[in-house]
């Protein structure tokens, strides 16, 4: 088990002092000034060796996302834009971090701003999290009056804003792309790329999008050397995840722990177990919605990092662990998360809009025991319909519930469809 | 519930005109299109104020558009993008109920059970004859260790089951103010319940 001395968030649960004294105390704002003074290319290069992977669900390496800002401006503002629209079902981290470290949160924006040369940054919090959003706004306006932020931020010569903005419900927001549109007050559509946001991003300027987690974890990195996180975790999965156990365990809790820890062990150790014994396991979903379900043989001996869970053809998303024992109907988990992406589809690719709705209606007919072998057999074809064939990755984390269901359980669904008969030859479900 | 229509005008009035000259000022010169979301809540905001419920009529979308210069259609595909705008007016109290996987793992389909007794309703999108509460599905709210939540207002509960939902909701319904927001067991934020495993002693981190 991780040491308590080595958790980035000493104040995950809120237990001390949020206010800018009590995150000094805890180390956050100490010297900033000369971390900024080791220059961009020192830090950049810091946060690449620590082996930094993006907390928010594609972990893709955070230094090297850093580094394709442009190093000279062609007159255009650079923007870093913070992920703030925790969303993804199943995941609760980054309220944890706004709402009780957000000092990490600012003084990481800072950083990672100088790092990509931008002088402005925006955190896009979720509309819902309002008390949050009126947490970190106060906790920036004393940022500001210490002066931490504005001109000459924390003492260091670099001027930087940081600016909060609301969301109002749309799941789709979380998309990188889709979120800069929202920022520029449209609908939130994914756009296509290239252009990537490094070249052409808010307001069409160079823009680098990063998780909440990815930013407000750099300060401590810096502090304590990339030697140090690297040495936590696992070779090319290094560091510490915020993991939200959440379902049927006996005390679902958020907690910080190693990459590369075994689920057993976060569900046992840290949640108090399954309901009912490990051996009432049923299923774990690993990563938020969009990971493919595991089922208990594949959970007891899985290890929870990038690497790990990819090659059991899941992956680690945002770190939301969802599990249910064996009194859950699994099939209908599934179907709740088709609904889910039926509602928060934007709309913009056929693919997705229909497939979506499609492939909600038909699980629909899985749990009722209304469809056929044929039919399970169809929806499997028009999950692959769907993904990868969007603009956004939206269509592929609609089709992936589906098919790790069909992976890990395909016994019990079909056992759903083998003992139906159609009265009469049914309809094709697409309406 | 007082706007069963929609009112005959729309006018910012001085609290929402401060609050909309700090949202105009966050963004760039010329980006001030960026402050459509905001003008919008603070509209939603002085309809809740004014007239006890929370939602945009058409006519608060039109004078977003004009302070904002943009084409009204632009202002109208954003509040129908976005779930948190109400285009209808809603009870006092809007009850949104997560019904996300999550959350009905861990009994979602009680609370909306409890509302619907509590409030005399049958089903989603209804209003309460008192005009008290209004009943909305939403989708993951992002506090599933503390599942299943109901959104009232702006304030999260959580940690809920069927009894103390009844319990919340009898209490507004007898007069009584929003109670502070978080956890119905008197849990701490997102740590476990009992048998803390983490973050035991308050240890300094290294510097």
């Amino acid at each position: 088990m991780l040491n308590d001395a080595d958790r980035i968030y000493q104040n995950l649960y809120g237990q001390q002092d949020w206010h800018l004294a009590g995150a000094r105390a805890r180390g956050d704002w100490n010297a900033t000034a000369d971390i900024l003074a080791r220059g961009r290319d020192a830090i950049i290069e810091e946060v690449k060796t620590s082996g930094l992977r993006g907390r928010g669900g594609a972990g893709f390496p955070t230094g090297m996302k850093w580094s394709f800002m442009p190093k000279q401006s062609d007159g255009r503002p650079s923007y870093l834009v913070v992920n703030a629209d925790e969303s993804e079902p199943g995941t609760c981290k980054d309220r944890d971090i706004i709402r009780n470290e957000p000092h990490k949160l600012i003084e990481g924006s800072l950083i990672a701003g100088f790092a990509m040369g931008a002088h402005t940054a925006f955190i896009y919090i979720r509309g819902e999290y309002y008390n949050e959003a009126a947490r970190l706004q106060a906790a920036i306006e004393e940022a500001y009056a210490a002066g931490l932020l504005g001109k000459n931020a924390a003492g260091s010569g670099w001027d930087f804003d940081l600016v909060l903005h609301r969301g109002a419900g749309a799941y789709i927001c979380g998309e990188e792309s889709a979120l800069l549109e929202s920022l520029e007050g449209k609908k939130g559509m994914p756009r296509m790329k290239p252009p990537f946001p490094a070249a052409m991003g808010l307001y069409g300027c160079p823009t680098t999008v990063n998780n909440v987690e990815s930013i407000a974890g750099v300060p401590t990195i810096l502090r304590r050397g990339a030697a140090w996180f690297s040495a936590l975790g696992r070779p090319k999965n290094t560091g510490t995840k915020i993991f939200c156990i959440s379902g049927h365990v006996n005390r679902p809790c958020n907690v910080e722990e190693e990459l590369g820890t075994p689920l057993k062990d976060l569900i046992e150790k840290h949640a108090g177990g399954v309901r009912g014994g490990w051996d009432n396991l049923q299923a774990v979903i690993p990563g938020g919605a969009s990971m493919p379900i595991l089922n208990k043989e594949m959970c007891e001996t899985q290890l929870m990092d990038f690497d790990s869970l990819a090659a059991v053809r899941s992956g680690l998303g945002s770190g939301a662990i969802i599990v249910m024992d064996k009194s859950a109907d699994v099939v209908k988990a599934i179907w709740r998360l088709s609904k889910f992406f039926k509602h928060e589809s934007c709309g913009q690719c056929t693919p997705c809009r229909e497939g979506t709705g499609w492939m909600m209606r038909m699980m629909d007919r899985i749990v009722q025991g209304k469809a056929s072998m044929a039919d399970i057999a169809l929806m499997e074809q028009v999950t692959t319909q769907v993904a990868g064939h969007t603009i956004c990755a939206f269509g592929d984390a609609a089709a992936w519930p589906i098919q790790g269901l069909m992976r890990a359980f395909r016994p019990l669904v079909e056992q759903r469809a083998t003992d139906y008969k159609p009265a009469q030859p049914l309809a094709q479900a697409a309406e | 519930m007082n706007a069963n229509i929609e009112p005959t005008d729309f006018v910012f009035d001085a609290v929402a005109e401060a609050a909309v000259a700090r949202a105009i000022a966050r963004y760039p010169a010329g980006k001030q299109a960026s402050a459509v979301m905001a003008l919008l809540d603070i509209a939603q905001r002085q309809m809740e104020r004014l007239t006890g419920s929370a939602w945009v009529p058409r006519l608060a979308m039109d004078a977003v558009a004009q302070r904002l210069g943009i084409a009204a259609a632009r202002v109208y595909e954003v509040v129908t993008f976005y779930t948190m705008y109400n285009t209808k007016p809603v009870g006092k109290y809007h009850l949104q109920v997560c019904t996300t996987t999550p959350c009905w793992l861990r009994g979602s389909d009680e609370v909306v059970s409890s509302c619907k007794k509590v409030a005399g309703i049958e089903g989603f999108g209804q209003t309460s004859a008192d005009g008290l509460f209004t009943m909305t599905e939403v989708e993951c709210l992002g506090g599933c260790v503390n599942a299943p939540i109901l959104q009232i207002n702006d304030d999260y509960y959580e940690d809920l089951d069927a009894a103390r939902t009844e319990a919340l909701l009898n209490a507004l319904k007898s007069g009584a103010p929003l109670p502070p927001a978080g956890s119905s067991i008197g849990r701490q934020a997102s740590a476990p319940v009992t048998n803390q495993t983490a973050l035991l002693n308050n240890t300094k981190p290294v510097e």
